[in-house]
């Protein structure tokens, strides 16, 4: 029956976040390999495609801290019919929102100047290197999110339920067990 | 051995290639390659593009919390972070030395951790350019076109990582960011349950990595003109070695041999890191640079991870392994104290240590003191505890100082992929010169300069821990700086 339907492209990236997410969905083991046989990678950790082309679904891993991070969510909104904010630091900016209390100049300083082990130290300053903004924002503050699977990472089963329930067209639904936090 | 393409005299007069971001790796960077009229390559560098400032932001924490936050640097080896941090925080609280059971227990969680990130390398990220060719199809060049062209590979490599992962659920708590270290030692005992849950699978475990190590080899001695200049530039290595030379993942002093296999410092105690290695910074990259503060920064940069680690060791106290690493040498005929620079052997190496890797799980599995209940050890407190492991990607440091209120005052971290920065970045020059240069830059050229990246199985995660990550780009500006082109992957700009 599913060699019959068109597979659902699915495009997915990692913003300021860790790969755990990611991690998270390939811990779905060889379940993986019943998921290829349903689904189609566009831009991916996982693919050499570099920009999100038109998609049914886009995933995104981590919140944003820089101009970049902005530029791709954008991107994908606009390519994505269906868009996840998967883990933590995309549904609430997560860990590296600790630095939301802090001023960016202090942290920059801190690394790359004051620190221990330093023998010239100075800002980095590039144009080729994005503007970091001045605080670590979750995904639905700039672009409409459909879905938000929480945890850090969401369980490998969550995500399976999540993507499986999303493939029969069914209203994603995760019962008991399969939400948590940590 | 500092690169005279690290800055263009002139950029403004050259077009710019950009590859962003760098695919199939871990985290976000981009390469920037400036070129003239005629094709010559003038400057190559690899970016690093994304600040977190993980240092700054864990001043102020408790230090009991350091573990479990600075593990979310990276979800490829949150293990390493956690143990790092741990091994660190151990002699803040006293525990020179962990209870026998708790050492093993980590042991365990580390060298599955070490399994499962090695075999998503390979096998799900890695191998594409190895099996298809550097500039094959970009339509097939993944796992997806791994998993249909050789199924059996693709369910060996996926099964593999499971394995690991399972090593880590068991010790640590969970597979991705668990709890099972704490300062002192571990808080979760290994039930003989668990253990047999975890030696039923071995014996298949060890013959998919033997089998993988037959794969790697055959790979780099059929290709083998080819593998052994690829991007092939000398430097020194660093690495920890354990006790009586032996290859040691977890434990042991610093050791560096020069490019020539020389050793340039041994046996030294990680507490001292610091009158080794200093680090430097460039305009152009949130990631650092580190060198040998006796070298210098030009001369002084350093590669780590695999290929440093079976070089750097004198044995390894596995069998299987251990013949595997006699074949690599003998293979490559280098004499005594010599050294393999080629930075595609360093797939090679991965998996002689991936096969080390279950051997070693299977040892500490039939150990009794594993299953012990004594897991936590202190003495008196100190104010700061500097903890060195050998990551999957090589030689990782976390340093913290500590108050007498517990909390943390100071932190610094050099992650392993920044050791390896500025070899990376020569080894792309290297790879511009050799594929790059006159040629006009087509998407299969320009996956020639990922392939150089990847070998070195970078984590532009943990590299951003300042605050950050990792995409690569090709961009090309006229003389007059205006850009011309953006070489990007989606098909379309192609």
């Amino acid at each position: 029956m599913a060699s019959e339907k068109k597979k659902l492209r699915v495009a997915t990236t990692s913003l300021a976040g860790c790969f755990g997410c990611h991690m998270s969905l390939l811990d779905i083991d060889e379940r993986l390999l019943e998921l290829l046989k349903l689904v189609e990678f566009d831009r991916s950790p996982l693919t050499d495609i570099k920009h999100c082309g038109p998609c049914d679904l886009g995933i995104i891993e981590g919140g944003l801290c820089n101009a970049e991070n902005v530029h791709v969510l954008r991107e994908f909104r606009k390519s994505c019919k269906v868009l996840v904010a998967m883990g933590a630091c995309a549904v609430n900016g997560g860990l590296p929102a600790q630095r939301n209390h802090l001023d960016i100049r202090d942290c920059l300083q801190t690394v790359y100047m004051t620190g221990t082990g330093i023998r010239r130290g100075f800002i980095p300053n590039d144009p080729e290197l994005p503007l970091p903004l001045d605080r670590v924002h979750p995904l639905h503050d700039v672009v409409k999110i459909d879905y938000f699977l929480p945890g850090c990472p969401p369980p490998a089963d969550a995500i399976w339920h999540f993507l499986n329930d999303l493939l029969a067209g069914r209203t994603p639904t995760l019962g008991h067990g399969l939400i948590h936090y940590d | 051995m500092s690169s005279s393409l690290e800055k263009a005299d002139d950029p403004t007069k050259l077009r710019r290639v950009v590859i962003d971001p760098v695919s199939r790796v871990e985290g976000h960077g981009k390469v920037t390659i400036l070129l003239d009229e005629a094709g010559k390559v003038h400057q190559v560098r690899l970016h690093i593009v994304e600040f977190r400032g993980f240092e700054r932001f864990i001043q102020g924490r408790p230090y009991w919390e350091v573990p479990v936050m600075v593990q979310r640097l990276c979800g490829i080896c949150p293990v390493s972070h956690h143990l790092c941090a741990s091994k660190a925080l151990d002699l803040v609280v006293g525990a020179r030395r962990l209870t026998e059971t708790a050492e093993k227990v980590r042991r365990l969680m580390h060298y599955g951790q070490m399994l499962q990130s090695h075999a998503l390398h390979f096998f799900h990220l890695a191998s594409p350019d190895l099996l298809f060719g550097f500039g094959s199809d970009l339509a097939k060049r993944n796992i997806v076109g791994v998993a249909a062209a050789f199924p059996e590979l693709a369910k060996q490599g996926i099964m593999l990582r499971k394995y690991g992962q399972e090593v880590i659920r068991i010790t640590a708590g969970k597979r991705v960011h668990g709890t099972g270290a704490i300062p002192g030692g571990v808080n979760k005992q290994v039930t003989a349950a668990e253990r047999d849950e975890l030696l039923a699978p071995l014996p298949q475990v060890l013959e998919w990595a033997r089998g993988a190590v037959k794969l790697v080899a055959d790979l780099h001695l059929s290709h083998r003109a080819e593998y052994d200049r690829f991007g092939t530039v000398p430097s020194s290595f660093l690495s920890l070695v354990g006790e009586g030379g032996k290859l040691d993942l977890y434990d042991g002093t610093l050791r560096a041999r020069d490019h020539a296999g020389q050793i340039l410092f041994d046996g030294v105690d990680p507490q001292d890191y610091r009158s080794q290695i200093e680090e430097n910074v460039r305009s152009w990259s949130y990631m650092k640079f580190p060198f040998i503060g006796s070298l210098g920064p030009d001369v002084g940069w350093y590669r780590v991870g695999p290929l440093a680690r079976i070089q750097n060791c004198d044995f390894i106290d596995t069998p299987l392994a251990e013949e595997a690493r006699q074949q690599f040498r003998a293979a490559f005929a280098v004499p005594e104290n010599g050294l393999v620079h080629a930075p595609l052997a360093y797939h090679w190496a991965r998996i002689i240590e991936l096969l080390h890797s279950a051997e070693v799980i299977e040892r500490l599995l039939h150990d009794d003191a594993l299953l012990g209940d004594e897991l936590l050890a202190k003495g008196p407190r100190a104010k700061s505890g500097v903890g060195i492991i050998e990551a999957p990607r090589g030689t990782l440091i976390h340093h913290y100082e500590v108050n007498d209120q517990d909390l943390v005052t100071e932190c610094n971290l050099i992650v392993s992929t920044t050791h390896n920065n500025q070899a990376m970045n020569e080894t792309i020059r290297e790879v511009a010169r050799q594929y790059l240069d006159g040629k006009e830059p087509t998407e299969g050229l320009l996956n020639h300069v990922e392939v150089a990246i990847r070998a070195y199985d970078p984590c532009l995660s943990c590299a951003t821990h300042a605050l950050g990550k990792m995409p690569l780009t090709l961009e090309f500006v006229d003389p007059s700086g205006a850009l011309v082109e953006r070489l990007v992957r989606d098909g379309e700009s192609l």
